[in-house]
C-alpha cells in the first residue's frame, strides 16, 4: 500500500459500504446481539448508542492501528481492552460534564459498549493488521451497519410496542378508540430476537450469495 | 526489538497501565467540577418539578433560589434542627436511609412559595427499584398530608416497563392522594396492580410489566415518609 494511494480509494470505499450490507456485523457476522436486544425498545437509545458505539470503534481502531507493531501478541486482547475500557470511560465521563442529559440516556449503555463483540472482533480481525485510516473507516463503516440494525429494530418495536417513533405519537387515538392496542409484547427482547431473525431472513431471500453451500 | 520476550511484555503491560491511568485520573479531574454542578442543577430541577415548575437546566439555581424560601432539616420527633438552605441542600439521603436509629437521620424539607400557588413542603425520597437506584421528591399541601405533585427518577429501571415512572403519565395521579387517612394514621399509599380504585386516595396506579419497580417505589414512599410523620402531624 503506497501513501499516495487516495483517501477514499475503491477498497476503502468497500470499508465503508460493505458492513451496510453483504457484510453487516448484525446479521450476516452475528455479532453485537447482546446489545441489540437491550437498547431498542426505543429508537432514541438506539440512537444514541449507535453514536457512542461508532465514536469508540473509530477511535479503538485508529489506537490499536497505531500501536499495532508494538503489541505482545500474548496480551494483546488484554490491551485492546484496556484501549476500548478506557475509551468509553472517557466518553461517559466527558458526556456527563458536557452533555448531561445525554449521558443520563446512555449511561446504562455504557458497559455494553465494553462488552460489544464487534469492537472486539474489530480490533483483533482488522485494527491489528492495517494502517491507522482504513482501519478508522473500517471503525465507522462496521458502526453504522451495527447502527443501521439497530435502528430498522427500534422503528418496528417503537412503533408497534408503544404507537410512537423517536418518542412522538404516530398512531392516532381514533385508533386506540377503535379497540387498537399497543402490543407490549415487542418492548420486550425476545422480540427484538424475532426482529434480527426476520431481518436476516429478509436480507438472505435477497442476496442469495449469503447462502451457506452445503 | 523482541516483542514476544517476557520482559518486554512485562514492561509492555505495566507502562499501558499507568499511561491509562494517568489519563484516566486526569479526566475524572478535570471534569469533576462540572459533573457535580450538573448533578446539582438536576436536583434542583427535579425539586421544582415536585411543585410544577418547569425550568431548564439554565434558569434552574434562578427559579430554585427565587422560589425555594426555606430549606429545613427535622428529625423522626418532628423537631426543627437546622434551616440552613444549603446543608438541607447537601443531605445525602444514602447515608441517612442506613441509619438504623431513625431519630437520627437527618430529614430535609424543602418550603416552596409561589404567588397564586402558595406555600407546599417537597420532601425527598430515595429507594431501590429492580436494577438500582430510585428517587423522588413528593411535594405537600401545608396540611402535610395531600399530595400536590410528585416526580420520580430511577438510575436503570428497564425502558418502557420500569422506567415508566418517570413519565409524567405516571406522575400526574399522584396529586390529590392522601397519606394520612380519616382518622390521621399514617397510611402512606399502597401499590394497585390492574389501576387503583376510582377516587381511593391511597393508591397508586402499578406500571404494567414493572411490578418490582411498583413495589419499591411503594416500600420507598413508606420508609422514607414514614420518618416524617410526627413533623406533618406538627404542622397541620
Amino acid at each position: 500500500m503506497s501513501d499516495k494511494e487516495p483517501l477514499f480509494s475503491a477498497k476503502n470505499r468497500k470499508l465503508l459500504k460493505n458492513p451496510l450490507g453483504s457484510d453487516n456485523p448484525i446479521t450476516v457476522q452475528v455479532l453485537g446481539i447482546c446489545s441489540a436486544l437491550a437498547v431498542t425498545a426505543k429508537l432514541e437509545p438506539a440512537v444514541v448508542m449507535s453514536l457512542s458505539v461508532m465514536a469508540v470503534l473509530a477511535l479503538a481502531n485508529v489506537i490499536i492501528s497505531l500501536i499495532r507493531n508494538t503489541i505482545p501478541s500474548r496480551i494483546r486482547i488484554i490491551v485492546q481492552l484496556v484501549i476500548v475500557a478506557a475509551l468509553v470511560i472517557v466518553v461517559d465521563q466527558i458526556l456527563k460534564a458536557f452533555a448531561y442529559e445525554v449521558s443520563k440516556q446512555l449511561s446504562v449503555f455504557v458497559g455494553l459498549i465494553i462488552t460489544n463483540c464487534i469492537i472486539m472482533g474489530r480490533l483483533e480481525a482488522f485494527a491489528l493488521g492495517n494502517r491507522p485510516w482504513p482501519a478508522f473507516l473500517d471503525g465507522i463503516g462496521n458502526a453504522a451497519g451495527y447502527g443501521l440494525i439497530l435502528i430498522i429494530i427500534a422503528f418496528f418495536r417503537e412503533l408497534l410496542g408503544s404507537g410512537s417513533i423517536y418518542g412522538f405519537k404516530v398512531i392516532p387515538q381514533a385508533f386506540y378508540d377503535m379497540g387498537y392496542q399497543n402490543n407490549g409484547l415487542m418492548i420486550l427482547p425476545p422480540m427484538a430476537l424475532i426482529t434480527v431473525g426476520i431481518i436476516i431472513w429478509v436480507q438472505r431471500s435477497r442476496d442469495k450469495s449469503l447462502i451457506e453451500s452445503n | 526489538m523482541n516483542t514476544q520476550s517476557n520482559t518486554y511484555t512485562f514492561l509492555y503491560a505495566s507502562v499501558m497501565v499507568v499511561i491509562v491511568a494517568a489519563v484516566l485520573s486526569f479526566a475524572a479531574l478535570q471534569l469533576k467540577p462540572r459533573q457535580t454542578r450538573n448533578i446539582e442543577i438536576e436536583k434542583k430541577q427535579d425539586i421544582l418539578k415536585a411543585v410544577n415548575v418547569a425550568s431548564t437546566p439554565e434558569n434552574a439555581e434562578e427559579l430554585y433560589s427565587k422560589y425555594i424560601v426555606k430549606a429545613l432539616i427535622v428529625n423522626s420527633e418532628g423537631t426543627v434542627t437546622s434551616d440552613d438552605k444549603n446543608k438541607t441542600f447537601g443531605v445525602n439521603l444514602k447515608i441517612e436511609n442506613s441509619k438504623k436509629n431513625v431519630v437520627e437521620r437527618k430529614l430535609p424539607v424543602f418550603v416552596f412559595e409561589k404567588e397564586g400557588v402558595g406555600e407546599k413542603m417537597i420532601i425527598p425520597i430515595l429507594g431501590k427499584g429492580m436494577w438500582g437506584p430510585i428517587w423522588g421528591f413528593i411535594s405537600l399541601e401545608p396540611d402535610g398530608k395531600t399530595i400536590y405533585g410528585a416526580t420520580f427518577g430511577n438510575k436503570g429501571e428497564t425502558p418502557g416497563l420500569g422506567a415508566e415512572i418517570s413519565k409524567s403519565e405516571f406522575q400526574e395521579p399522584f396529586t390529590g392522594k392522601q397519606i394520612f387517612d380519616e382518622a390521621g394514621k399514617f397510611t402512606s399509599l399502597a401499590m394497585v396492580k390492574g389501576g387503583a380504585a376510582d377516587g381511593n386516595p391511597h393508591e397508586f396506579d402499578a406500571v404494567s410489566g414493572g411490578t418490582v419497580t411498583s413495589k419499591g417505589l411503594e416500600a420507598m414512599l413508606q420508609d422514607n415518609l414514614s420518618s416524617y410523620e410526627k413533623f406533618l402531624k406538627s404542622s397541620k
